[in-house]
């Protein structure tokens, strides 16, 4: 009854091709980013912040990272965990060279490093298409994780082998280190991670992310129409990984705080491939919704029990929200496979047509 | 050698062409033109090397023998996309939509190569990408207007009917603007009524905008109506090249592919 577009006359093309064209979800859209910037920061605590909501927000851009790829292009990739690893360790030398810069730059900056590690893995996509494609992301994938553990180099030559975050001010505030606030790292997130989501979704609606897409859907027509197969998939190969290497730079400068090479590993990738299988693949909301999923739920699972002032083993819990969370990945996959994304658009437009679904 | 092409001019012209797949001799020695501004349709019965034909023409096979003059500079083994960017456009004996999209942006999808806004413009979008857009955008309407499909534009491509889903790829083939528009039956599997319209759009588009249209077709009364040249293949190799009504009256035709049909 409330969700209609009735009434809602587009009269310009500007108008007809917005992202939200209706008024209600860009009412939502705007409700939702005042909880982000106000509401959460004020009452969540920092349990929350650390356990949830920073890793929810990293996570769900590595998601849209192989989102552009995977669901946009059509490339099935799994090497997303390795290239949150080159962003994080090139991140991490660059930070250790360079004290004085600013973070945050140098965690956009990494971004570079780990899209021209895509460009380079991505090369073997113009010959060869899907199981094949996994195979060589794949070995990307050891390929680079064993760098990360053979190249001493990469991590100062520790002795542990393992990265830590240096503690750095931006604006007068540590954002990451010891020091460095829950809330402050939360929003250093929230704000890179708003950013490139605007940015992805405009990419995806212009001339590039047709461009993909046509790949995705029909290469043939796609080159008949003028698209450069090479352009197209490198450059989704180039896209996705500088997302997903700001992900995995701003996983340990703002929310573990050190991370081993196990951070960047192939399940890694699964479970960030499991997020854009579940939320929907070629949806940019879809990533949120997978990312909440698998990252938020099962900490809010173990978290219940304590909640309602109930007592379970924690090892218990532990399998019970493995149990719980795998029962609902399947009911989720038969009831909509194309993700919870889909099945929420099902959902706006059953709302759109109540009370009358045939009128 | 870019001298400019004038209607009756030839166009393309194709000299000895041969092609195999392996064993398989697709195209034997065939030569023909097609002129500026005709329709020309290309006959045969089934596996007679009509697709091959346009396959060579745009670029997705490359021919063992024989030479290809377009716009009169000999070209050679071309990729797809360059002949996109040469002005061929196409549609599919097989609906090639890309079926993840809605009507509006496959037909959208036509402009690619007129849209030159970069990464970064696109990266704001707001500003000069999205002027650009709707510029195209208009464009579009114009097509989709032309081909009185208005009330598809937000439809997923997957649930339109067959019939429509060919008309969307013409409307496709038509945003690009095409100097020379290759048609692999675009009216296989259609009912009178659709067929009918869409006879009705191929003579307006090669009427109104002078676009040059090659066309395979097996509906012999559609043949007959439409093209104003016809060229027939048999087993790869050219049978007969005229007028419809010296095509139709060739013996060799007659026996080889009218006699077949009957
Ligand atoms: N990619 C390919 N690989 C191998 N053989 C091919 C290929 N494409 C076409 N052929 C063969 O070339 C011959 C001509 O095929 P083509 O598709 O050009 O025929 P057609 O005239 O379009 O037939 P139809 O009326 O059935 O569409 C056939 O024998 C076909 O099997
Ligand atoms: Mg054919």
């Amino acid at each position: 009854m409330f969700y209609r577009e009735t009434g809602q006359f587009k009269t310009t093309y500007e108008a007809d091709s917005a992202i939200f064209p209706i008024l209600q979800d860009r009412i939502g859209i705007a409700l939702m980013l005042a909880v982000a910037f106000v509401v959460i920061p004020l009452t969540g605590s920092d349990f929350f912040l650390n356990t949830m909501m920073i890793p929810f927000l990293i996570f769900a851009l590595a998601a849209i990272g192989l989102n552009i790829l995977t669901g946009y292009t059509g490339q099935i990739s799994l090497g997303s965990g390795a290239f949150m690893g080159v962003g994080a360790y090139s991140c991490y030398k660059m930070a250790s060279l360079f004290p004085d810069m600013n973070l945050i730059v140098l965690v956009l900056f990494s971004g570079f490093f780990s899209a021209a590690a895509g460009m380079i893995f991505g090369l073997p996509s113009l010959r060869i298409k899907g199981f094949y494609l996994v195979v060589t992301t794949l070995a990307a994938q050891f390929f680079l994780t064993w760098a990360f553990i053979r190249v001493a180099w990469l991590y100062n030559y520790n002795d542990s082998g393992a990265i830590d975050t240096l503690p750095r001010k931006a604006f007068g505030l540590w954002i990451s280190g010891a020091e460095a606030s829950p809330v402050t790292r939360y929003f250093v997130v929230l704000c890179i991670v708003i950013a490139m989501t605007w940015f992805a979704s405009n990419l995806v609606r212009g001339r590039i992310g047709r461009s993909w897409m046509m790949i995705r859907d029909m290469d043939i027509a796609a080159e008949l129409m003028g698209v450069r197969p090479l352009y197209a998939k490198i450059s989704a190969f180039a896209v996705s990984s500088f997302y997903c290497g700001v992900a995995g730079s701003m996983m340990v400068f703002f929310w573990l705080g050190s991370a081993e090479v196990e951070s960047f590993d192939e399940n890694q990738s699964f479970l960030i491939l499991f997020m854009v299988i579940l939320g929907g693949l070629g949806s940019i909301m879809g990533s949120y919704m997978g990312a909440a999923f698998i990252v938020v739920l099962p900490v809010a699972l173990r978290a219940a029990p304590e909640f309602f002032g109930i007592t379970v083993n924690p090892t218990n819990m532990e399998h019970y929200t493995i149990m719980i969370i795998g029962a609902l990945i399947i009911f989720f996959l038969i009831v909509e496979p194309h993700g919870l994304a889909r099945l929420w658009q099902i959902a706006k437009e059953k709302l759109r047509t109540w009370p009358f679904p045939y009128a | 050698m870019s001298n400019e092409i004038m209607p009756g001019d030839v166009l393309l012209e194709l000299d000895d062409v041969s092609l195999s797949f392996g064993g398989v001799k697709a195209i034997r020695n065939v030569g023909f033109d097609i002129k500026k501004g005709e329709v020309r349709a290309i006959i045969g019965p089934n596996g007679a090397g009509k697709t091959s034909m346009l396959n060579v023409i745009n670029g997705f096979c490359h021919p063992q023998e024989g030479t290809i003059t377009y716009k009169g500079v000999k070209r050679h083994d071309m990729k797809p996309y360059v002949a996109a960017t040469q002005g061929i456009a196409r549609t599919f004996q097989n609906v090639a939509l890309f079926r993840g999209m809605s009507t509006l942006d496959n037909i959208m999808a036509g402009r690619t190569l007129k849209m030159h806004k970069n990464f970064f413009w696109q990266l704001f979008y707001y500003g000069p990408a999205r002027a650009e857009e709707m510029e195209h955008r208009e464009k579009v309407e114009q097509v989709i207007d032309f081909l009185e499909i208005a009330h598809l534009r937000r439809t997923p491509v997957g649930q339109l009917p067959y019939g429509l889903q060919k008309r969307v790829e013409l409307a496709r083939a038509l945003a690009m603007e095409p100097e020379l528009l290759l048609l692999d039956e675009p009216m296989a599997g259609m009912n009178l009524e659709e067929k009918e319209d869409m006879s009705r759009f191929i003579l307006e588009v090669n009427g109104e905008f002078g676009t040059t249209i090659a066309l395979i077709e097996h509906d012999m009364g559609v043949v007959m109506d439409l093209s104003d040249r016809v060229v027939v293949l048999n087993y790869g190799a050219k049978l007969a090249d005229g007028t419809p009504a010296e095509v139709s009256s060739n013996q060799d035709v007659i026996d080889a592919y009218l006699g077949v049909a009957h």
